[in-house]
């Protein structure tokens, strides 16, 4: 699908917050692709992160908000260890969580959560999913 | 030789089994572990917000517990508590003004800044015992295991906090053949085990812990070792889901690496507590004839 860029389809708030939050220069990003290459969840993502440092590079909100992939990011590394440009891509999916996050928008409601869903669970699966994916 | 631990919440619960079986494993070693008498949650998971230091405060209280106990070293048996506190321990070493800002705000601690070295079970017996040492101490060879060694993401990632070759690590392939097991490579061994989205996307957890465990079945492993309780958790706990979903699985034992350095230190059957593992963990363990209630 064609996407529409001119200045005034960039979305340079959301550009600085995730910046910010993150640390990292996104720009950095040369699509090489080998981060989608090494993701584990890529088969359930919706975009690639390749995909996503572009669309951050052309601040596409719409597009960013759309995507599912920081909220499948297990946050594994691997995309970090592997970026030729020394991005830091889990700081970036973190930035794209918390400016969803810190409006109160929780993605998992703990108090939905069913008892038998998590009995079994080790703590560490609750403090880090909370954590992740709860504002 | 003595060194302080930290357990983290994990294992006085559902992990019980990792840290039970360590502590026999390392009396038998002769290695004194003083855990430590006051600590905290770490966190789990390392923030990864750049203006979200309060995150870090919990990690640099147990590590300023460990000052306060005289020591300098401190090892963690959990990936993830390794993790988190060796990265704020990063953090409180090299940046200087997130350092001030933390050691400010925690006015009725001291000034911390980063001294305390932090080590995974792993790497204190490459590093601090020496696998020849190790090797020598071996009272049950694991003869005829065939294990997967599964590294998981948070003892290798990121590469300053990596315990070994962040995309090429040796040091549990090593372990086991030390203990006298065949260590089975597998090209999934780094691969997440989908982690804390067993909360968020459980379908998607459970299609990469299926992966990680075809894998290794695919290439003639008998188990997996890990270090983990997340790990354990999503490849362990909950492959009956994986079996059931997933045609042409078949049960994997999955263990503890210290269980098996346990079972090799000659360590009594109760304190390996199989019990919470899979069933077929005991069994293999008593085709191989490596349990002393089978023998």
């Amino acid at each position: 699908m064609p996407i529409k860029i001119s200045l005034k389809t960039i979305d340079e708030q959301l550009q600085r917050k995730v910046r910010e939050i993150s640390g990292q220069n996104f720009s950095k990003c040369f699509q090489c692709g080998t981060c989608a290459g090494s993701c584990p969840m890529v088969e359930h993502i919706s975009a690639t992160p390749r995909k996503l440092m572009a669309l951050l590079q052309m601040g596409q909100r719409e597009l960013l908000e759309a995507a599912n992939t920081p909220w499948v990011c297990a946050s594994c590394h691997t995309c970090l260890v592997r970026c030729p440009r020394g991005l830091d891509i889990p700081r970036i999916m973190e930035g794209l969580r918390q400016v969803v996050l810190r409006q109160n928008i929780n993605r998992i409601e703990p108090s939905n959560l069913q008892p038998e869903e998590v009995i079994d669970l080790p703590q560490i699966a609750m403090v880090s999913g909370f954590r992740k994916l709860t504002g | 030789m003595k060194i302080a631990y930290y357990p983290g919440c994990t294992l006085k619960t559902r992990a019980k089994n990792l840290e039970i079986a360590a502590l026999a494993a390392l009396k038998a070693l002769e290695v004194e572990v003083e855990e430590l008498p006051r600590w905290n949650c770490c966190g789990a998971v390392y923030s990864l917000a750049d203006d979200d230091l309060i995150h870090i405060v919990a990690p640099v209280r147990d590590l300023i517990r460990v000052q306060e106990q005289g020591h300098t070293t401190v090892m963690t048996l959990c990936s993830m508590c390794y993790n988190t506190l060796a990265r704020a321990n990063e953090l409180m070493k090299t940046d200087e003004i997130k350092r001030k800002t933390i050691n400010d705000f925690m006015d009725e601690e001291p000034d911390y800044k980063g001294e305390v070295k932090v080590v995974h079970l792993l790497d204190f017996l490459r590093d601090e015992i020496g696998w020849d040492k190790l090797k020598e101490m071996v009272k049950v060879p694991l003869t005829g295991m065939k294990v997967a060694p599964y590294y998981g993401c948070t003892l290798l990632r990121p590469k300053d906090v990596a315990i070994d070759h962040p995309d090429n690590p040796q040091i549990l392939h090593k372990f086991l053949q030390v203990l006298g097991a065949e260590a089975v490579d597998f090209p999934s061994a780094i691969e997440c085990c989908g982690t804390y989205q067993v909360l968020g996307n459980p379908e998607a957890a459970l299609s990469v812990s299926h992966h990680i465990l075809k894998d290794a079945v695919d290439h003639g492993a008998e188990a997996l070792a890990l270090a983990c309780p997340l790990c354990d958790y999503n490849l362990g706990r909950r492959q009956d889901a994986i079996l059931g979903k997933f045609e042409g699985m078949q049960e994997v034992p999955v263990y503890y690496f210290t269980q098996l350095l346990a079972v090799a230190m000659g360590v009594s059957d109760k304190e390996l507590h199989l019990e919470l593992n899979r069933g077929s963990s005991s069994e293999l363990l008593k085709d191989k004839n490596l349990l002393k209630a089978a023998g």
